[in-house]
């Protein structure tokens, strides 16, 4: 089981659930496990070609996906996958 | 170079033969005063180690015990006799200063003085001076920076409240909007009387009461591709608390342009990230966010709520990553990014990688010709905030 942490954006769709605990074996699976239980969630996380949004960053652990192997980066029993959208509120 | 303990056996150099030594390199200096003597003159580079620590703090101070170490402290007593101290200790190479300080400035020979501030601010930055970090030299660092905040908002009103305390000397603010009071939740610069006044106006009454050494320049306007090289020119480090992407983006590609750290924070609801880009020598936002997201996940596109403390969060972790950057010290967040998360308190560190393929700061990017200083893509195609 993996850890993914579910920014505020996201929430709405996972039934305000901010962590979820899925399975998986790669970054790719448990994120296809996310939008498996929570459906709404894949038109966020996925385009339409099923490759990662390119405005969506993802990090095992501490680490973004890009620099690792992508979605095909193993992930461990324990390990956290953090998805992380740009935000730009402040000042307003 | 004497072996004993005694005081007569220790050497004493005249002011302008330090001068040489340190001008030459190699020396380490150690200033055997107090600490209020060492905050109102000292010499540049000189190392505090006051008479009763001497024994806790040189190793610390000079952990290399054959390295030239000068001593000297205000007429040259103190010194000599700390001088035999340290060769008791082992050091083979000391020398004490003859007439101090004192003898140093009266033959002209530069000192770092608390004289660059005057009385009322030697005491209103005493906590800031008292810290080794800081010190003098610190504060007058600055006291002579230039910020500018784009945004007098939720996250630019607690930054400027701690920046204008910290006796920062210029700071800019950008902001186009005028004090409304939905505002008030979170935007403590601001106040009930003043709502209907302009952001930038409302934020100079409040920094000009809080401290009058900071000179507030007022930026009433919104930044476009034509005006931000122009406004974020004359400043030393920008603060991004701007609300929307278009500004994000413009001003990453203008800040790393012209080579200006930018400290960037950003809100939402019970979230916050915070980040400092500083221009090749970490990844810049682009780096971060190669894509902006679209309409539908550009959270400020839509009305979203926030916790008010959360721009209070943000906003003094910001002011922190500045006065870092001013003083040089500590770790400042270049390449990474710090998230936080109000209601579990939880802070996470995620690791920000320098892209090579950036269209702005990478290995490759091409260089944007003279002619085409200030033009950027059109960022209106995306959400405008």
């Amino acid at each position: 089981m993996a850890t993914v942490k579910i920014p505020p954006l996201l929430r709405p769709k996972t039934g305000g659930q901010p962590v979820v605990e899925v399975d998986g074996s790669n970054v790719g699976e448990v994120l296809r496990s996310l939008t498996t239980a929570h459906p709404d969630t894949q038109a966020q996380l996925f385009g339409e070609d099923g490759d990662l949004n390119r405005y969506v960053n993802v990090y095992l652990n501490d680490e973004d996906v890009r620099v690792l192997d992508g979605l095909d980066t193993a992930v461990k029993d324990g390990d956290t996958v953090v998805i992380l959208p740009a935000m730009a509120g402040g000042a307003r | 170079m004497a072996s004993g303990a005694g005081v007569q056996t220790i050497e004493e150099i005249e002011p302008f033969e330090a001068a040489e030594e340190i001008e030459g390199g190699d020396v380490v200096l150690i200033d055997t005063r107090e600490p209020h003597e060492y905050q109102e003159a000292h010499l540049e580079n000189g190392k505090l180690v006051p008479p009763g620590l001497l024994g806790d703090e040189i190793a610390e101070a000079a952990p290399d015990k054959s390295a030239r170490t000068i001593l000297y402290c205000r007429s040259g007593n103190r010194s000599a006799i700390a001088a035999a101290q340290l060769e008791g200790l082992g050091y083979d190479n000391v020398a004490s200063m003859a007439g101090g300080i004192l003898a140093w400035q009266e033959q002209g020979l530069p000192v770092i003085a608390a004289s660059g501030m005057s009385a009322e601010q030697r005491d209103r930055y005493s906590r800031h001076t008292l810290l080794p970090e800081v010190g003098v030299d610190g504060q007058l660092k600055l006291l002579n920076a230039k910020v500018l905040l784009l945004g007098a908002g939720g996250l630019g009103a607690p930054t400027a409240l701690y920046l204008a305390a910290a006796g920062i000397g210029t700071l800019g603010l950008v902001d186009d909007d005028v004090v409304d009071a939905s505002n008030l939740q979170r935007q403590v610069i601001h106040n009930t009387e003043r709502i209907g006044m302009a952001k930038t106006e409302s934020a100079k009454v409040f920094i000009e009461a809080l401290n009058p050494d900071v000179n507030v320049v007022e930026h009433r306007m919104r930044l476009d591709a034509g005006n931000i090289l122009d406004v974020i020119g004359d400043y030393d480090i920008v603060v991004d608390g701007a609300d929307n992407f278009p500004t994000r983006y413009l001003l990453n590609d203008a800040s790393v342009r012209l080579r200006k750290p930018v400290v960037s924070a950003s809100i939402l609801s019970f979230d916050g990230q915070i980040s400092t880009f500083v221009p090749f020598e970490g990844p810049c936002y682009r780096c971060l966010y190669p894509t902006p997201p679209p309409a539908e996940m550009a959270p400020s596109c839509s009305a979203n709520g926030v916790l008010g403390v959360m721009a209070g969060t943000m906003g003094t972790l910001q002011a922190n990553e500045v006065i870092k950057l001013v003083l040089g010290v500590g770790e400042p967040l270049i390449g990474r990014l710090l998230l936080y998360e109000a209601l579990g308190t939880t802070f996470t560190e995620l690791k920000v990688r320098r892209d090579p393929d950036c269209p702005i700061c990478g290995e490759n990017a091409p260089e944007i010709p003279e002619a085409e200083m200030g033009q950027f893509p059109d960022y209106d195609l995306f959400c405008a905030g």
